[in-house]
């Protein structure tokens, strides 16, 4: 119960001009609930239709998705989601948004209300409960945004690049809160990112994937998350090992934007 | 020309008089005040209160100058009004010359006065008398009742010791004199530079009117009812208006069916002025209640629907997957994700379609309409009422910048978001 499997999925956009694109080929993982897996790559590699083909907002060319032993169809509260910015409800209070999840599934409001209580304990927004979406700041507003899906108790937790938008401190202390939230929780989660450090950050496990057509390039084990949880995170950037995995993945992706480069010469 | 060019100077004169006395008090401290750079940082300019009143009051000013308002202390020069003369030499065919005096009187329009005594005369021409009203001229015979005046070659070959012949125009200290080709002399008392009641009235005769219409009515209606009865046009034109387009809107931005099939409609009628339906509207519904409400309905309807599918297509994606992630049914998604998210596009779609609807209102009352306030000011500008027409101007700008205050102090209360998402 409660794994999720990516069976062999593949995507592919046709073109109107006849041209058609593979975004995806043959992407097969499985993921056992409460893991915590980062997702790396270059631009075009797939990562964001990986999420959305797991959300069940596209439906794959080929293969499919698996959780709770049922195949995924189409977006549920199962699946939570959490966007980099834009995604809130801007004519709700931060206390309705958090509650939206609930109130959908007509849950009793003491219940809710409780509910909701609680997260803004954990996310650290008790005291900005009433305020409306556009009088946070953008890191209070990705707090909402993590309560809201918390809300709803998904199984699993899809993070499209939410911290993306964030300035460097802000960001910074984000991603010890999705730490402590994943660890308090105990959900599944994958986490998109565009920062090598954040993807080593928070992931137990991290996917390399590569474009043309996107695929999974190279796994890793890591063990920075659990070091990271409850602690100062610049102390486990400090560690040795981080910065020897990082210079890794770092030059393995400037290579794939190189031999990218490269192509993109040679077609021209 | 005068008056624009009073009002530029009105204007610099005032500009001037704000800069001198900003300069001679204390600066304030303000943010404003501090920044350097402040032409062309459009945060820096915002409406000077101070520059809008003496606005508001120079037209005022002018206006009142320029009708010899009883509330304006400065006028302009006004029209002659009193007793003139002037004298004219006759010729006989013979070449025997004699003078007599004309006497005018020139009073204002609508009084009775009475004509002055004309001047004893010694000579063959005998002095005349005239009573003229201000802004007009007046006709006079000088040789009829001069001996002799009846014979061939008896003229007038001079004013005041100014030759004049027909067709040519020569000036006394009042006026100018004009004489016809028959050799009759037309009096043209001074007009001044006001303008006669029948082309602009006094702002005070505008507001007496305001009084007279609002207590007494006008056209078997009161004022309240002409303008009820315009603004119960508009109101209902685009409270159908938007009870069909706003629907009409979420459809053609939910589906592409309906999109498909009014999307044709909907681009073709849009550009169509709404003036330009009032012929077709008047030939199917005629003038009364029902074609008006059915013009105001087709000019709000494509504004309110154009609105309502802007603002569906304007839902950003993430919203709707986030509603959907968060276990919400399409239902769900439209009443609480996709409506409330378009009201910000409705509220703005609705000013236009006000404002539209106003403008519309007013001129299909001008075409055909038994009361209103479009009906009011045309009718009384087939009377020359003047002060009527200005009277209704002034009313319905009032009234439609009105609605559009109400308009937007809805919008801050109903859809505080706008603009921050």
């Amino acid at each position: 119960m409660g794994t999720l499997i990516i069976d062999d999925v593949s995507m592919r956009f046709e073109l109107p001009n006849g041209g058609a694109v593979q975004a995806l080929k043959n992407v097969s993982l499985e993921l056992k609930k409460g893991e915590l897996m980062s997702v790396l790559g270059p631009s075009g590699c797939g990562k964001t239709t990986l999420l959305n083909i797991v959300a069940g907002f596209l439906s794959p060319t080929e293969g499919k998705v698996i959780l709770n032993e049922h195949d995924v169809i189409g977006p549920a509260a199962e699946r939570g989601m959490v966007f980099q910015q834009g995604a809130l409800f801007e004519w709700m209070n931060v206390r309705k948004n958090i509650a939206f999840g609930p109130d959908m599934a007509g849950k009793p409001a003491e219940e809710t209300n409780a509910k909701v209580e609680s997260l803004l304990q954990i996310v650290g927004l008790q005291d900005f409960a009433d305020k409306m979406i556009y009088e946070l700041s953008g890191g209070m507003q990705q707090r909402v945004a993590l309560a809201r899906c918390l809300a709803n108790d998904p199984d699993v937790i899809l993070m499209d690049e939410p911290l993306g938008a964030l300035d460097a401190l802000t960001r910074e202390k984000m991603q010890g809160l999705v730490l402590k939230l994943w660890k308090e929780t105990g959900k599944t989660i994958i986490l998109i990112t565009h920062s090598v450090e954040e993807a080593l950050l928070l992931g137990e496990r991290l996917l390399v994937m590569a474009p043309r057509p996107g695929r999974i390039h190279k796994e890793y084990q890591l063990p920075f998350a659990e070091m990271g949880v409850g602690k100062d995170l610049r102390l486990v950037k400090k560690e040795p090992q981080f910065g020897k995995v990082r210079e890794e993945i770092l030059s393995m992706i400037w290579d794939m934007e190189e031999e990218i480069m490269g192509r993109q010469e040679d077609a021209a | 020309m005068t008056v624009a060019l009073i009002y530029v100077v009105l204007f610099v004169a005032a500009f001037a008089a704000y800069n001198f006395y900003v300069r001679s008090r204390e600066q304030s401290k303000d943010y404003t005040s501090l920044k350097t750079v402040t032409f062309g940082d459009e945060s820096a300019v915002t409406a000077n209160r101070f520059a809008s009143i003496v606005s508001v009051v120079a037209l005022f000013a002018i206006w009142g100058a320029f009708t010899g308002s009883k509330l304006m202390p400065l006028h302009v020069p006004g029209p002659f009004v009193g007793d003139s003369a002037f004298t004219y030499t006759a010729t006989k065919p013979g070449g025997e010359t004699s003078d007599a005096t004309v006497k005018i009187r020139v009073h204002k329009v609508g009084e009775n006065v009475e004509l002055p005594e004309p001047d004893p005369s010694t000579g063959f021409a005998k002095g005349d008398v005239a009573k003229i009203g201000a802004w007009r001229s007046g006709l006079v015979r000088a040789q009829v009742n001069d001996d002799g005046g009846g014979e061939d070659g008896y003229k007038v070959t001079a004013i005041d010791g100014k030759p004049i012949a027909p067709n040519q125009t020569v000036r006394f200290a009042n006026g100018t004199v004009s004489m016809t080709p028959k050799g009759s002399l037309s009096v043209k008392p001074d007009s001044g530079w006001q303008m006669e009641p029948i082309w602009l009235p006094a702002p005070e005769a505008v507001v007496s009117r305001l009084g007279e219409i609002a207590s007494e009515g006008y056209k078997n209606y009161t004022l309240w009812e002409h303008l009820w009865a315009s603004l119960s046009r508009v109101l209902a034109g685009f409270a159908l208006g938007s009870i069909v387009g706003i629907p009409l809107g979420y459809a053609m931005g939910l589906s592409s069916w309906f999109r498909g099939w009014f999307d044709p409609i909907v681009e073709f009628m849009r550009p169509v002025p709404p003036l330009a339906l009032i012929p077709l509207v008047i030939i199917w519904f005629g003038i009364g209640e029902e074609g008006k409400v059915i013009l105001l309905f087709l000019a709000a309807l494509w504004i309110m629907t154009i609105a309502a599918r802007a603002g569906v297509s304007g839902v950003n994606i993430s919203k709707v997957h986030a509603a959907y992630s968060l276990g919400a049914s399409k239902k769900q998604l439209l009443w609480r994700v996709i409506v409330p998210n378009s009201l910000p596009e409705i509220f703005t779609g609705a000013r236009v379609a006000m404002g539209v609807c106003w403008g519309t209102v007013v001129a299909a009352e001008l075409v055909a309409a038994d009361r209103g306030a479009g009906m009011m000011i045309v009718n009384a500008s087939k009377f020359q009422l003047t002060d009527i027409v200005i009277m209704g101007i002034i009313l319905i700008g009032i009234i439609g910048y009105g609605i559009d205050i109400l308009m937007r102090m809805a919008e801050n209360y109903l859809v505080p978001w706008k603009g921050k998402g």
